[in-house]
């Protein structure tokens, strides 16, 4: 059921961290093989639901009933991760990528997991170039500028800057990454340490707001969350906000405090370039990360 | 894939090799009286067939062509197996279409940047009041109202018009006649009588009349209205399921409709397979259901597919009212309206699929919505399937016959062979294997004539007709009578 190119990469990486091996006292060959089947057709199911989720048409509305049925299989299959202990691993192993900001051989076996699309699996779903620079439709976000706070000052979203961490929300999902190339593909698993690229622009954050406002966001004009900043919100006083829907929607079970978007401006200016701190802050950092970039992209 | 002229379309839509996106029949009603049917299509555009109730004096020549313009295999054949084959009757009751008119146009949203797609969601029909018909047609936003209405007469001899109705010069008049009515050839008129717009934020799905005659509801993803047929500027809001945290949304409305004598009890279905009826003197908004019928899952069958199988694509009142049927993915359930707990009936339709979900989750065929069906006597039910198959249910044997819709296979007054898949065992002559079953090949959209056993089926941009060659009448036919 799940693509082939999948099955191989597998057998050539060592042990598999997500084998669930906490349930599994005296874990058998068949055991384990089979326990990791089961989550390796897991990961392939998240991968399929998140690039479905991300290419809609952005001509008419997307069908709002198939994506929130996309959206609930997306957060299920991440709570039986969260649960499976899987989740745990994935983060760490990012989280320490990215503070060493370099990478160790244990680590690219944790990503290599992680980093599941093959050019098997390219070849076989049809991904559209994904448009990086938000433009059809969405018109009104290379307004948004960002001026001042930490030095971080974007106005347009280049489509060749290469996607240089792995992007916060579900801390995996390379697929996107294909955007950037095939050829860069393998390196970039052992660059998704983030090497300095914090502030990059990221396809697949861009690729975020768009789904966000596909999936959940076009429907409403939200207003933006109460801040904590005067002159921050007067700033945004005219983003519109429903692009932090799919990631928090999707993220769901995640424990990690949710920041608002000004709160993610301030603690971004006070980090600048330098690698985040602690494995457990991590994954909220990635998500203020992915916050900022659509503030900064305009959504 | 270009856009045709109105005028090929009839004649020709069977010769073309290609389907054209916007000959996709995207819905199907029939009427209670007159015998009329419409369907409407991707392109926005309505066509209504009429029944024709004369007996045959049709010269053979028309008879050819009405059997070119939609493959017409007149006979049905009940659950029973195969049927031999009856030669030609000549009998009346083929279709013929009446009249097509373009109900909607693409339109745009200037407030988001999107296209309004001009599909047709859905078309009811209204219970005739007088000679002329009525129906709804609906498109992702705005549902309007069509007066279908015959004229036969016209009046002539005006004073100050000419007969192209140009104004006559004065002076050329030197005596005053009385305009009469003169028959003319039939005329079909089709005019839009009212539009009911901006009542929706999300794409419509349903729409459904009241039994009182005066008002109807329609239902989008998240919030259901109801409006009164003379009145398009204003609409009550009766369900609203939206969070007011877009972020916490994980259920949609997938499926409306109003009890067929009970005009303040309607039901809705949801995307988690569970329904609600809501009775309208309870409150205004009815937010809070009256009864909320939901199955318990199964734990020993979960699966990541388990939501999506169990999203509710359909949802029919019988004619008695009595009970619900509803079609998910894999199967089609009954429930009686007294018991919440769980369907009195359960039909697999096409279980071999369950084995297939992720294939079918990653083509989107997983998301496909099948409409189902009751006979006019709810002893009967009937959805569709892939492979141009659909399937019948006998409720008091509880057994199902698959038949196809393809005309390769089936001839004008053909009968209707019962067709298997093959999932094991012995296999016979004729078994489709479960891996050349063509997914293209969709049976979404259908309808059963409200008295007469007569159904249609749609399958991509044929409609297909057919009906029950002993009797069209309601009681089930005796099958092995030889001649009609």
């Amino acid at each position: 059921m799940f693509p082939k190119g999948t099955k191989r990469k597998f057998s050539d990486s060592g042990d598999e961290p997500a084998a669930g091996g906490e349930d599994v006292n005296q874990p058998s060959s068949v055991a384990v093989r089979m326990l990791s089947s089961y989550s390796l057709q897991r990961q392939s199911l998240l991968d399929m639901s998140l690039i479905k989720l991300q290419l809609c048409h952005m001509l008419v509305e997307p069908n709002l009933c198939r994506s929130v049925l996309i959206a609930n299989t997306v957060r299920q299959i991440q709570e039986e991760m969260t649960q499976d202990g899987t989740w745990q691993i994935m983060t760490q192993a990012l989280s320490a990528a990215n503070a060493a900001a370099q990478c160790s051989a244990d680590r690219l076996v944790a990503t290599e997991v992680l980093c599941r699309q093959t050019e098997a699996t390219q070849g076989e779903q049809v991904l559209k170039p994904f448009p990086a620079v938000g433009s059809e439709g969405c018109p009104a976000e290379e307004e948004v500028v960002v001026e001042g706070e930490g030095g971080v000052t974007m106005s347009t979203v280049s489509p060749q800057a290469p996607t240089s961490y792995l992007p916060g929300t579900f801390g995996m999902d390379p697929c996107w990454e294909e955007e950037n190339g095939e050829d860069e593909e393998e390196d970039e698993d052992s660059e998704e340490c983030g090497s300095g690229s914090e502030e990059g622009d990221s396809d697949r954050l861009v690729e975020d707001s768009r789904t966000a406002e596909q999936v959940f966001g076009t429907f409403e004009i939200k207003n933006p969350a109460p801040s904590p900043d005067p002159a921050l919100e007067e700033l945004f006083s005219d983003v519109d906000a429903s692009y932090y829907d799919l990631d928090t929607v999707l993220t769901g079970m995640q424990s990690a405090p949710k920041m608002g978007p000004y709160d993610l401006l301030e603690s971004l200016s006070s980090h600048g370039p330098s690698p985040l701190s602690s494995s457990t802050s991590c994954r909220s950092d990635l998500n203020e990360l992915d916050h900022i970039m659509e503030i900064i992209v305009g959504s | 894939m270009g856009e045709d002229t109105e005028s090929s379309k009839g004649n020709h839509s069977f010769l073309r090799d290609y389907v054209t996106e916007a000959d996709v029949i995207s819905t199907v009603d029939s009427t209670t009286q007159e015998n009329l049917l419409a369907t409407g299509d991707k392109g926005g555009r309505v066509v209504v067939f009429q029944r024709e109730t004369v007996s045959s004096l049709l010269p053979p020549t028309s008879s050819h062509l009405l059997s070119s313009l939609l493959p017409l295999p007149p006979l049905l054949s009940q659950p029973k197996g195969e049927l031999d084959q009856v030669g030609e009757t000549g009998e009346s009751g083929e279709y013929n279409v009446y009249s097509t008119f373009q109900s909607h146009e693409p339109d745009f949203d200037y407030l988001k940047s999107l296209e309004i797609e001009e599909k047709i969601n859905k078309i009811r029909w209204l219970p005739q009041q007088n000679a002329a018909h009525f129906l709804l047609s609906t498109n992702d936003k705005t549902i309007k109202l069509w007066k279908v209405s015959e004229r036969d007469k016209q009046p002539e001899g005006y004073n100050l018009k000419d007969e192209e109705g140009r104004v006559k010069d004065i002076s050329t008049v030197t005596s005053l006649q009385v305009p009469v009515l003169r028959p003319t050839d039939l005329m079909v008129e089709v005019r839009p009588r009212r539009v009911f717009s901006n009542g929706h934020t999300y794409h419509v799905n349903s729409i459904s009349v009241n039994s009182d005659g005066e008002t109807y509801l329609s239902a989008d993803d998240l919030r259901i209205n109801m409006w009164h047929l003379g009145i398009t500027d204003r609409s009550f809001n009766i369900v609203d399921i939206k969070p007011a945290n877009m972020e916490e949304l994980t259920e949609v409305i997938t499926a409306a409709e109003f009890h067929p004598h009970h005009c303040h009890l309607f039901v809705y279905s949801s995307s988690k397979g569970s329904l609600r009826l809501c009775d309208m003197r309870a409150s205004a908004l009815c937010d809070r259901h009256t009864k909320l019928f939901e199955e318990p899952e199964d734990p020993g069958s979960r699966s990541f597919f388990s939501e999506i199988v169990s999203s509710v694509s359909d949802v029919k009142f019988s004619h008695n009212g009595r009970y619900l049927l509803t079609r998910d993915y894999l199967t089609a359930k009954v429930w009686d309206l007294h018991m919440e707990k769980g369907p009195v009936e359960t039909y697999q339709v096409h279980d071999y699929l369950r084995t297939k979900l992720c294939s079918l989750y990653e083509n989107d065929c997983i998301f496909d919505k099948f409409e189902c069906v009751w006979n006019s006597s709810d002893s009967v039910i009937m959805t569709g399937a892939y492979n141009s198959f659909f399937r019948m249910f006998d409720r008091e044997t509880g057994r199902g016959v698959t038949l196809e819709a393809w005309r390769e296979t089936s001839k004008p007054r053909a009968v209707l062979r019962t067709r298997r898949i093959y999932t094991g065992g012995k296999r016979r002559r004729g078994d489709v294997g479960v891996d050349s079953l063509d997914f293209t090949k969709k049976i979404l959209h259908m309808a059963w004539h409200p008295e007469e056993n007569i159904i249609a089926i749609a399958s991509t941009n044929n409609l297909y007709i057919f009906q029950d060659r002993v009797s069209p009448d309601t009681q089930g036919p005796d099958l092995g009578s030889d001649t009609i």
